[in-house]
């Protein structure tokens, strides 16, 4: 019942949440822009100068911000690979008629609910250390050398470990889509005359097509901001070969205390992620109609 | 008692008007039908009685008292809902109690009423499941069920019988026609279904475009038509409507005359054609015939079996005393 | 069909799965066997796989040394915290968007969706400043906060789509039973409420719990979490396999036995109900 009093305890209701999240993003954002345009260091707080655009100048044209930018692409580009396609192919096989087709889904999403810092370590020590780790010795048990993960290739090691931990999301998402899918559209293509893989490339994938883009939209945001991973296995490094935007924002911060150039840097983070949610907030919002 | 008046009543969503004004009288003890196509506002009118959506203006007497202003629970209607809404928690003996519970009725008459209600309704082998346990009809029944406990002064049914299956449906037909005969309360039903409609009703109210159309008994529909609307509507299979010629012989915009009231014959008649159709039911057949004489095919029945097939010619001979003569504006003449 | 091909076809399609399954799952499976061996036997080469002398030890160690029960109990009053806080804000906003909605409550949904999508970065740096002004580093106060703001876009939304799943036509029915708005409420609408509300509760507590970006940079021990506990770790002070093993293993645990029983949430929640 739509009447004018119901519409105001409506608004009543929402005001707490709206207000809470207008706080949360408008005022740290502000502060940030603002702080951009401040020479503005840890050490010296005293005196924090009006510097205009220097800070951006300075963290634009700084070296390891083309390669953070890379790294960044790369790391999401990557992840977004191997999620994808692992996942559609874990999708199919978990959709197959299986014996203890639950236990093997359990199995498969139990990388997700693994805090980031665990999986980072756990890899990093376990799986790729070059002498004690399972991947190095398995290796060398078959007579090849063990790769020094961390150190020879350091971002691959990380985008490895980050697409175990986001693995489990695309199929989870993929294969509720899948399984939405009805059997008679299949076997109405089935009728006509269509094998197995044209009935994947002409039904399934595009019924999947929108799952997939959620994912990739969504999978974006989060790969964006990778952080604990890198903190805890390479340290952005050697050099900057494993740093990403945000790791870098972290670094000026923390480590050289210059708040200018982080802030700069943040607020090149959130360009970045607005033009993915554009696109995101695009697909949800034409969703939410239907 | 449940005698509802409704005065002047207008609705309006935003800027659109759904109901532009609208007088009607429902006597205590009716089974009034309102009828129409789908947007017609005719669940509006019922949710407008049961007040669950305000009026923009006008006044609903029941009994008459102003009820215009009552919320829902004080208006001593019980409503029946399309998606049968049940709630779906609680067993069937709880959701039928419910309203007795919100009344705070005492236990001995709440379990009386409910073992009734039940016992009517044959459910008593049911009462203790949830209504996820239940079929589409024992579900409506239900649904019934909590409606009648209360003791209302009219029942309100939206669509009732929409989501159930065809056989189903002629049988909760049958089973809601009783229970008005036993009740003997007033009984508002909505539907888009003129059989429904036909075999129901007292008194069936034709709504099209938040207008009433017409109201009357069934046969007083089917016989007198105010309008083309309502003839078109009313009947099954439709009326067939001419206008041109023929129309202008029998001094009208338009004629129309039932499938029923055409005289068959594959020698002789008025009209000529050739059936495109031949549906043959047995206990009927249905003609659907091309005529050089009309734009459009016409329809015929024939009562038990007609032995001609698609294809053959036929001649058609309306009954003259059951022509309907409409004026240019679609309203009956005499 | 043949039954015959059939049959051979679901074998080798479960030998495959099953095998796929394990290969992922494994790096949990060995944290947990290591987490069993002495730190001599964690790094033994060849490596042992089951056939090992089961220790608790490193269990008991980590509590002794590094007092393990501490940052556990950061980790619980920071997901409960955390995730009560949002269920007071939460449920009457979605409430009144599921049951009033207005032209402009997609345009609301669709922003609080958007602030979710704000790097952590780009606000740190004042939320760092802010909170060393205002006392609050390294405070559960502070980082409870946070943790709630952040997942509140998702609380509300996945809360929405719940109650959206609660026709209107029962709410009206009740009315029409008698029933007051607190017995409305009470009586109809939380019991088919409350599975909704569950799955919020559960998903917020696994993003609360594995949070490892807020977590890690505003606190230092007080109000420190698993997630900073198993980040002490990372410095380069030898190769404990097995006490970091068993300190993994006692942190994900909790959230992995929550996690298995609400992975149909977990779609919805994650994906703003664009896939159920």
């Amino acid at each position: 019942m739509a009447t004018q009093h119901s519409q105001k305890l409506a608004r009543s209701m929402m005001a707490p949440s709206v207000i809470a999240l207008l706080i949360w993003m408008a005022v740290p954002l502000a502060m940030t822009l603002y702080y951009s345009t401040l020479g503005y260091s840890l050490y010296n707080p005293i005196s924090t100068p009006f510097v205009g655009i220097e800070n951006y100048t300075y963290f634009l044209t700084d070296p390891t911000f083309i390669a953070a930018l890379t790294n960044t692409m790369v790391l999401v580009v990557g992840v977004l690979v191997i999620t994808i396609g692992g996942g559609i192919l874990l999708a199919l096989l978990l959709d197959q008629d299986i014996y203890g087709v639950n236990i093997v889904r359990l199995l498969v999403i139990a990388p997700f609910f693994v805090m980031p810092t665990v999986a980072a370590l756990v890899w990093k020590n376990m799986m790729m250390n070059p002498v004690y780790g399972v991947i190095g010795q398995s290796m060398s048990a078959i007579g090849l050398a063990p790769i020094d993960w961390m150190t020879d290739v350091p971002l691959l090691s990380i985008i490895l470990i980050v697409a175990w931990q986001w693995l489990p999301f695309a199929t989870l998402i993929l294969l509720t889509s899948l399984q939405s899918l009805s059997s008679d559209q299949k076997e109405a293509a089935e009728m006509d005359g269509a094998g197995a893989l044209s009935i994947f490339w002409y039904i399934t994938l595009p019924h999947m097509s929108r799952a997939i883009t959620v994912v990739i939209l969504i999978q974006t945001i989060f790969l964006l901001s990778i952080f604990a991973e890198i903190l805890v296995t390479t340290n952005g490094g050697p050099g900057a070969q494993s740093t990403n935007i945000t790791y870098l924002v972290y670094q000026q911060a923390i480590s050289f205390g210059d708040i200018g150039a982080a802030s700069a840097g943040g607020i090149v983070a959130v360009i970045l992620a607005n033009i993915v949610a554009i696109f995101l907030i695009k697909a949800i919002g034409k969703n939410l109609d239907a | 008692m449940g005698k509802i008046q409704l005065k002047s009543v207008t609705k309006a969503f935003g800027g659109v008007k759904v109901i532009p004004n609208l007088d009607l009288d429902i006597e205590d003890g009716e089974f009034v039908v309102f009828v129409g196509p789908s947007g017609c506002g005719k669940s509006t009118l019922l949710r407008l009685i049961a007040g669950l959506e305000d009026m923009t203006s006008g006044t609903i007497l029941i009994d008459g008292k102003d009820a215009t202003n009552l919320p829902p629970a004080q208006r001593r209607l019980a409503m029946v809902f399309q998606s049968y809404a049940l709630y779906p928690h609680m067993s069937v003996r709880k959701n039928i109690a419910f309203p007795l519970m919100m009344a705070k009725m005492d236990k001995a008459e709440m379990n009386r009423r409910v073992e009734n209600a039940a016992k009517i309704l044959n459910l008593a082998d049911y009462i203790d499941r949830r209504p996820g346990q239940l079929s589409g009809g024992q579900r409506q029944r239900v649904a019934i069920g909590r409606a009648i406990v209360r003791e209302p002064a009219a029942f309100l049914f939206d669509e009732p019988l929409s989501n159930l299956d065809a056989a189903l449906r002629v049988g909760m037909r049958l089973e809601i026609s009783e229970l008005h005969q036993r009740l003997k309360t007033t009984m508002i039903y909505v539907t888009h279904d003129q059989v429904e409609a036909m075999t129901m009703a007292d008194k069936i109210v034709v709504l099209r475009a938040g207008n009433i159309e017409q109201v009357g008994s069934p046969l007083e529909l089917y016989s007198r038509p105010r309008n083309t609307f309502v003839a078109g509507f009313i009947g099954s299979p439709k009326m067939n409507l001419m206008s041109g010629a023929h129309a202008r012989q029998h001094d009208a915009a338009t004629v129309g005359v039932r499938p029923e009231h055409m005289d068959l014959s594959t020698s002789d008649g008025l009209w000529r054609g050739e059936v495109k159709v031949a549906e043959h039911l047995g206990s009927d057949t249905f003609l659907h015939v091309d005529s050089k004489d009309h734009e459009e095919p016409l329809t015929v029945r024939a009562n038990g079996e007609f032995q001609v097939k698609a294809g053959d010619v036929v001649y058609m001979t309306p009954q003259a005393d059951k022509m309907h003569r409409f004026d240019d504006k679609g309203l009956a003449i005499g | 069909m043949a039954r015959q091909v059939s049959r051979q076809r679901k074998i080798g399609m479960t030998i495959l799965a099953w095998f796929v399954g394990f290969l992922i799952f494994f790096p949990i499976l060995w944290t947990f066997l290591t987490s069993f061996k002495t730190e001599l036997t964690a790094i033994s080469i060849p490596p042992q796989f089951l056939f090992f002398d089961w220790t608790t030890e490193n269990y008991v160690n980590i509590q002794a040394q590094a007092n393990y029960f501490h940052f556990m109990m950061n980790s619980i009053y920071l997901a409960l915290g955390s995730t009560v806080l949002g269920l007071i804000f939460a449920i009457p906003a979605a409430w009144a968007m599921a049951f009033s909605p207005t032209k402009r409550t997609k345009d609301v949904l669709l922003w609080m969706l958007s602030t979710k999508m704000l790097p952590a970065v780009g606000v740190y740096i004042p939320i760092y400043l802010l909170f060393i002004n205002l006392g609050l580093l390294d405070s559960r106060l502070g980082l409870i906060i946070v943790l709630f703001l952040i997942n509140l876009p998702i609380m509300v939304w996945m809360l929405y789509t719940y109650f959206k799943e609660i026709p209107v036509d029962i709410l009206e029915a009740a009315r029409m039973d008698g029933a007051t708005l607190r017995q409305e409420i009470t009586q109809i609408l939380a019991p088919m409420a409350v599975p909704g509300i569950a799955s919020t509760v559960l998903l917020n507590v696994i993003l609360a719990w594995n949070e490892a970006f807020w977590t890690l940079n505003l606190t230092t021990s007080n109000a420190a979490p698993l997630t900073a506990f198993i980040a002490s770790f990372s410095s380069p002070q030898g190769n404990f396999y097995a006490t970091l093993s068993a300190a993994s293993m006692l942190a994900i645990a909790p959230i992995l036995i929550v996690g298995w029983f609400s992975q149909k949430q977990l779609v919805r929640g994650l994906t703003f109900g664009a896939v159920k």
